[in-house]
């Protein structure tokens, strides 16, 4: 049975690049897992939690993925889920934003919807052929979801005085951490050029246009851009990460190894 | 005892073995008729290999359904297996046979409509779905996610049953 509470990562520019990708992915699914059984309707209760499982399982991959390039003998998806602090988190803030009311969720999922579709459906195209099948399978469940947040966002946007107001509240109050989607360090813009990451400012146009054909149709006012948060990246998270880490870890770190 | 057979007799003993293994959420469906099998081949070190590509990323079956592959093989009396997963190809419904089309229909579930291959279906879904109760066409979605990842929850509105719809992608 495995001793290890915590895990150190080589810092190596493919392993970096895919668990800034793994953790986007596992966060927000976590985050959406905790509306499991709290949804407003039975059918956003059963919604949420299968998006949560698309991620979660995207992350599984990345995850699988991350240990094959790190190469530590014995070394599996679970150590990077369970065995690395905050700091070494690389996901964007955006995903670990609480989920707030029903509206802040919705925002969130579109926000990051609108950006993660292109992106997969452009990494499709990778050099590097793991990420490029995880990429193909991946681009098939962001349609979805894409889809699915864009209809509620339209539906709460367009219903009463009152979803109106929270859906466009929390529009304002996420759209800080939207330009941390697009942000490029130096050994990302090594990957892109080598045709292995997917630079994001190609994918700009598209999420402009998605997410302003969404905010037109919800009658929402899309904020004007401002100061853009960021730090995720490089490990510098917001205080939310250490909770969901809490509750995600606080198992496998108490009782290192342990199965049922 | 198989390891007596010689590689052919062998590929397809473990083929029509890992073939009759269902899909536990929906136990009409073998995995082949799913296109959830990919390949059967014996390896060099004589080894059976199992390949498997999940429908979606999350599939919680998969553990399962590579469990079950182990137990079938193993009372086809293979005891050396390895059961692999795949990504790529992604796995489409348009794999699904027409054969496994038919039993999702009579088990109450609608079939894949269409084909995968236009984004566009994926994005914008279909209008008609016909009832696999009545075969009615005035048929309307009520959910796009149902009971499991691959499935959407529909309403029949002449026989007013609810029923899922197996997603195309």
């Amino acid at each position: 049975m495995a001793t290890t509470t915590s895990i150190e990562v080589p810092d190596t520019p493919l392993l970096g690049y895919v668990l800034r990708r793994a953790d986007d992915a596992l966060v927000l699914g976590h985050r959406l897992s905790e509306w499991c059984g709290h949804a407003p309707t039975l059918e956003e209760d059963i919604a949420l939690p299968n998006i949560a499982l698309d991620l979660i399982g995207q992350a599984r991959s990345l995850y699988q993925y991350a240990a094959e390039i790190d190469g530590t003998p014995g070394r599996t998806e679970d150590d990077f889920a369970y065995l690395r602090d905050v700091g070494q988190y690389r996901n964007c803030l955006l995903v670990e934003q609480p989920n707030g009311d029903f509206a802040a969720t919705v925002v969130r999922q579109v926000l990051y919807s609108a950006f993660i579709d292109p992106y997969w459906r452009t990494a499709i195209g990778s050099k590097d052929a793991t990420l490029a099948a995880v990429a193909a399978k991946s681009a098939k469940e962001s349609a979805y979801h894409v889809r699915h947040a864009g209809e509620w966002l339209i539906r709460l946007g367009d219903g009463t005085a009152e979803s109106h107001r929270r859906a466009q509240a929390a529009l304002d109050d996420l759209w800080l951490f939207t330009g941390e989607l697009f942000e490029v360090d130096a050994t990302e813009r090594a990957l892109i050029a080598a045709g292995i990451a997917v630079d994001p400012e190609t994918l700009r146009a598209e999420w402009n246009r998605t997410v302003d054909e969404i905010l037109a149709e919800a009658t929402l006012t899309r904020p004007v851009d401002g100061w853009m948060q960021s730090g995720g990246r490089s490990g510098r998270h917001s205080e939310h990460l250490g909770y969901i880490l809490a509750d995600l870890q606080h198992l496998q770190r108490t009782y290192p190894g342990a199965t049922w | 005892m198989a390891a007596d057979l010689p590689s052919e007799a062998l590929k397809r003993r473990a083929y029509e073995a890992a073939a009759a293994v269902c899909d536990p959420e929906i136990p009409v469906l073998s995995i082949a008729d799913l296109g959830v099998l990919r390949d059967v081949g014996v390896a060099a070190d004589g080894a059976v290999e199992v390949t498997i590509t999940p429908t979606y990323s999350g599939c919680p079956a998969m553990n399962m359904i590579a469990l079950e592959i182990d137990v079938a093989l193993a009372k086809a009396g293979i005891e050396r297996a390895r059961i692999r997963t795949v990504l790529s190809p992604a796995w489409t419904t348009d794999w699904m046979t027409d054969e496994g089309k038919a039993k999702l229909r009579a088990y109450g579930i609608a079939p894949p409509q269409g084909r995968a291959s236009s984004r566009r279906g994926a994005l914008f879904g279909v209008d008609q779905v016909p009832c696999p109760h009545c075969g009615s066409g005035d048929t309307e979605k009520l959910a796009e996610f149902g009971s499991t990842a691959c499935k959407a929850l529909w309403r029949c509105r002449s026989c007013r049953e609810p029923f899922d719809y197996f997603k195309c992608i």
